[in-house]
């Protein structure tokens, strides 16, 4: 059994180290993904454009209520016709392939941050109006007031529930697995078909999962201390 | 693109097999493992926390693989009774979601308990209720109320994640989808009918949540 695991030519140790920290990435690109389309999807939401307001309900809706294996299909079967058919309308004609990591990302962040979108669409909610309204009374400008006044608020209040997205985040870069990206999932899958260990491989992955779960919340919570440090606490 | 919505419509009633066995099988569980958290008993305590740790801060593919490829590479498995079970696919996969869904769900459940104002407890004891009286009339009545909508985002999830038995060669909605893609390379369409069939359900599903819920508080209703 340590033999399996070793880090030597014969060991699997190398490839599943490897394989979290290719989790790792996907998970903290997409999480970083997300948090753009986040923050697109919560500025749509809340803008006074109908169409954009409906257009963001639309990408909540269907990404959260559909599973997250079909959406990393879609990506993972249309997107190199998605991209071409971008291509075509710049005039490039040629055949573009898309690697699995791009796909990988592309799909969990889109997930990812149609969680994001709620999470901070309800921070930027709890900025009390005053407060926009005292800005604006001292003579700031928008971008001044979003930049001093709404972006530093919303981080804070929206710390918490994007480390519950994180949470998913991670989670779900197990299901990118299935489009043969070599993160910590496929690993495993191909260590057990190899040795004929899979309670082993799958075991060792389950704690692995558990170690960055464990430690990201940690992280988060002193993140939240730190945002909250000038808070008093009754 | 409509020609390919009788097939997909054929992986529906695994989906909600799925989905339905693992829900029943995971209230129990949950059940359990919330009273376990609340007993004095510090190893229950202890056995019920280690278990939501583990299932909560773990990807369900891998829980699904680990009981599926997993447990079967084990010679006692194979011999004991449990093989009839556990080489099956289909029980694989609900024990997967039922495990899962218990842990995400005890929490729910204890929260919601935990939740009930002691005056009511303290009420119930006074007017001489045993405490496994005042528990089965007042505080889990009032818990299942209070927890219902966080139940009704785990019904959805557990709708979602019935998607993952295609990976363990289940042909539900999802595993119906993919195999049609690979030979038709209707990407569009079919994530389009499939995600429409999955919304549907969702859809169902929460407007059932906030129908029990509406039931179960006729206090808050206006009076006519």
């Amino acid at each position: 059994m340590l033999e399996i695991l070793s880090f030597g030519p014969n060991g699997w140790g190398m490839q599943l180290l490897l394989g979290t920290a290719m989790t790792v990435a996907v998970a903290v690109s997409a999480f970083a993904l997300g948090i753009v389309f986040g923050a697109l999807g919560a500025a749509a939401k809340l803008s006074g454009s109908a169409i954009l307001r409906v257009l963001a309900e639309l990408y909540t809706t269907v990404v959260r209520g559909v599973p997250e294996l079909l959406v990393i299909y879609l990506l993972f079967f249309g997107g190199n016709g998605m991209v071409m058919a971008v291509a075509r309308l710049f005039g490039y004609d040629g055949f573009i392939e898309l690697n699995a990591f791009a796909v990988g990302v592309a799909a969990v962040g889109l997930i990812s941050g149609a969680y994001s979108t709620e999470v901070i669409r309800g921070a930027v909610r709890s900025v009390p109006h005053g407060q926009i309204e005292a800005a604006r009374a001292c003579g700031m400008g928008r971008a001044l007031i979003l930049r001093r006044i709404l972006v530093p608020q919303t981080m804070r209040f929206a710390l918490p529930g994007l480390g519950n997205v994180w949470q998913l985040t991670l989670k779900d870069t197990a299901l990118v697995s299935v489009t043969a990206l070599s993160e910590l999932m496929r690993v495993a899958h191909l260590g057990s078909g190899s040795t004929r260990e899979p309670f082993l491989f799958y075991g060792i992955a389950a704690a692995l999962y558990l170690i960055l779960t464990t430690v990201s919340t940690a992280a988060f919570n002193q993140a939240e201390r730190h945002a909250n440090r000038s808070l008093r606490r009754a | 693109m409509w020609s390919s919505l009788p097939r997909l419509l054929g992986g529906v009633p695994l989906t909600l097999q799925l989905v339905g066995l693992a829900l029943a099988g995971g209230a129990l569980v949950a059940f359990g493992t919330a009273l376990m958290r609340l007993s004095s008993n510090p190893v229950l305590r202890g056995i019920a926390s280690g278990y939501v740790f583990l299932f909560r801060g773990t990807p369900l593919l891998v829980q699904m693989f680990l009981i599926y490829y997993g447990l079967g590479q084990f010679e006692w498995v194979r011999g004991s009774f449990l093989w009839t079970v556990l080489r099956e696919p289909y029980w694989c996969a609900i024990l997967a979601m039922m495990l899962n869904t218990g842990a995400y769900t005890s929490e729910i459940l204890r929260g919601a308990i935990q939740s009930v104002p002691h005056g009511q407890v303290e009420a119930a004891r006074a007017c001489g209720m045993s405490r496994a009286l005042a528990f089965r009339r007042i505080v889990l009545p009032v818990a299942i109320r209070q927890m219902l909508p966080a139940y009704g985002n785990e019904i959805i999830l557990m709708v979602k994640a019935s998607s993952l038995a295609s990976t363990i060669t289940l042909m539900e909605v999802t595993g119906l989808a993919r195999r049609m893609i690979a030979q038709t390379f209707a990407v569009f369409e079919l994530f389009i009918l499939a995600g429409a069939i999955y919304l549907l359900i969702n859809f169902l599903a929460a407007r059932l949540i906030r129908y029990a819920e509406w039931r179960l508080t006729p206090y808050l209703r206006a009076r006519a």
